[in-house]
């Protein structure tokens, strides 16, 4: 297509103009991306309601799957949307209905050394991000491939082998305990 | 190209044209056909044949007065509806309709339906939820365990066609198609004798997952009122009414290119786009007609129907094929 014939258009709109922008734009949708998950983790953990905490959960997934995307993971990010919104959020939230009439949270009565532990955890937490965030040189990976189902599969069961069969059998030994609970609630 | 942003831009305006419009005449196409089977004219005074009165519905709609229950929970109860409609349009970005548009060709298209689609739930419970309506609540629940019980054979038999095209990409799977009905997956051959069935069983699944009669346990008129947007009117019953008209579209879209060879001629000649909306208009007009002439389903049936016969007919079929892939 002929650049020229689209000269009317603010310079913005075309490649070679958004160019400029590019880096900005990114930088922007990034912020946006990094606020969603952490206004979402907040939602989850401060919200007086269960549902409403699943509910900033799911932003939360959102907010992380985006960011997948950001980072050239396409597979990743749709993974995370299928298996942590659309079955983790769901059961969570339906836990919530069938187990709680009420749906306030339950809190106990806080003890003395209740806010001195989490200021110290917080405290240890933050300086380990810290440290991992400096310490860590931060190369820029080549993009391997945009999630050809192909590569990934001969990649989980060649080079990623070990790591899929544990997950596998974490999975199985969640499934027979699930059922070994379900039993015994059945005989009774 | 050189216009990135703005063919982005013309993208998403028009999918949501073509999922508003869709689903605007759809209601009037579904009332129509109700009325044609049900022996009653249907909406025929708005308009040559009743195709103004869309129109009207939507000016009636947007009109009214935004009511919010007393004790609903304000915030998740207005999330909901938008929630039911945002993730179907992101789903009309990544489907072909021909070789040529397509907003955005994806490798893993498929994939990425799926996960748009499950959000679909989401927005149900937080609707019933949200709501604070035995009723709503009620329907939500049902609604979701039928989502989350029929997503299970829809991914298995997506999986089956998964490994027999070898992509995830919606363009690359009808590419895999060309020539003629007897290329199309619907068809058995060696590799796969059970095709017929995954399409039914996908089928099945997908009035399923979209809510529809005889599968509509999510809204049961009779017993739930209206379901689970028993408490919601004006534009908030409007975004659930268009989002289900959405998910039907992408349902026939996503049957049509798994399936019935996308915008292939069934005899090879003239692909294009017209090919791929004569098949999803079919497909969309079967859907009307079996939800006008089956009674619903109980829930007990309908879990039953998923849990015992369709995922242990989709798993066999897996194992079927793969092992068949492997021989041939």
């Amino acid at each position: 297509m002929n650049p020229t014939e689209w000269s009317w258009m603010p310079g913005i709109f075309t490649a070679e103009g958004f160019a400029g922008y590019a880096d900005a734009a990114a930088g922007i949708v990034f912020l946006i991306m990094l606020a969603t998950t952490i206004i979402g983790g907040i939602i989850a953990c401060n919200s007086e309601r269960l549902v409403r905490a699943v509910a900033g959960l799911a932003l939360c997934f959102v907010g992380v799957a985006a960011i997948y995307y950001f980072l050239n993971s396409p597979f990743l990010a749709m993974m995370q949307m299928l298996i942590y919104i659309g079955a983790v959020c769901i059961t969570i939230a339906f836990a919530i209905m069938l187990a709680t009439p009420e749906e306030s949270k339950k809190q106990g009565p806080a003890g003395p050394l209740t806010g001195p532990l989490g200021l110290v955890t917080a405290g240890l937490v933050t300086f380990g991000m810290i440290g991992l965030a400096v310490n860590t040189k931060f190369d820029i990976m080549p993009k391997v491939n945009m999630g050809k189902v192909k590569i990934i599969g001969s990649q989980l069961l060649t080079t990623y082998s070990m790591v899929f069969e544990l997950v596998s059998v974490v999975l199985l030994i969640a499934i027979i305990g699930s059922l070994v609970i379900a039993r015994h609630g059945r005989s009774k | 190209m050189s216009l990135t942003i703005l063919n982005a831009v013309i993208a998403v305006v028009a999918a949501i044209a073509f999922a508003a419009i869709n689903a605007a005449y759809l209601v009037w196409a579904e009332r129509r056909g109700a009325g044609r089977i049900q022996r009653r004219p249907g909406p025929n005074v708005n308009g040559p044949f009743g195709l103004l009165q869309p129109p009207c519905d939507g000016i009636k709609l947007m009109a009214k007065q935004l009511m919010i229950p007393g004790g609903a929970d304000k915030a998740l109860f207005m999330v909901a509806p938008v929630l039911a409609m945002a993730p179907a349009i992101m789903s009309f970005v990544t489907i072909p309709f021909s070789d040529t548009i397509v907003a955005h060709s994806m490798n893993i298209g498929v994939l990425m339906i799926f996960a748009f689609a499950s959000m679909g739930a989401m927005a149900i419970l937080l609707a019933g939820w949200g709501s604070r309506s035995k009723y709503a609540v009620m329907a939500s629940v049902r609604a979701v365990s039928q989502n989350i019980s029929y997503e299970i054979p829809m991914l298995i038999t997506v999986i089956t066609i998964v490994m027999m095209t070898g992509t995830m990409n919606l363009a690359e799977m009808v590419a895999s198609q060309t020539g003629g009905i007897w290329h199309w997956n619907i068809v058995p051959s060696l590799s796969s004798p059970l095709m017929p069935v995954s399409f039914l069983l996908f089928f099945i699944c997908a009035l399923a997952e979209t809510n529809r009669a005889p599968f509509d346990l999510g809204e049961a008129e009779s017993e739930l009122v209206a379901g689970f947007h028993t408490e919601y009117g004006s534009m908030g019953f409007g975004l659930f009414f268009m989002g289900e008209y959405a998910n039907i579209v992408i349902g026939a879209s996503l049957i049509t290119i798994l399936f019935l060879g996308g915008w292939g001629c069934p005899l090879g000649l003239y692909p294009g786009v017209w090919w791929f909306l004569l098949k999803i208009y079919l497909l969309i007009f079967s859907f009307i007609w079996i939800r006008w002439t089956f009674p619903r389903t109980t829930i007990y049936g309908l879990l039953n129907l998923s849990w015992k016969i369709l995922i242990p007919i989709s798993l066999f079929n897996l194992l079927l094929t793969a092992g068949l892939l492997k021989v041939f």
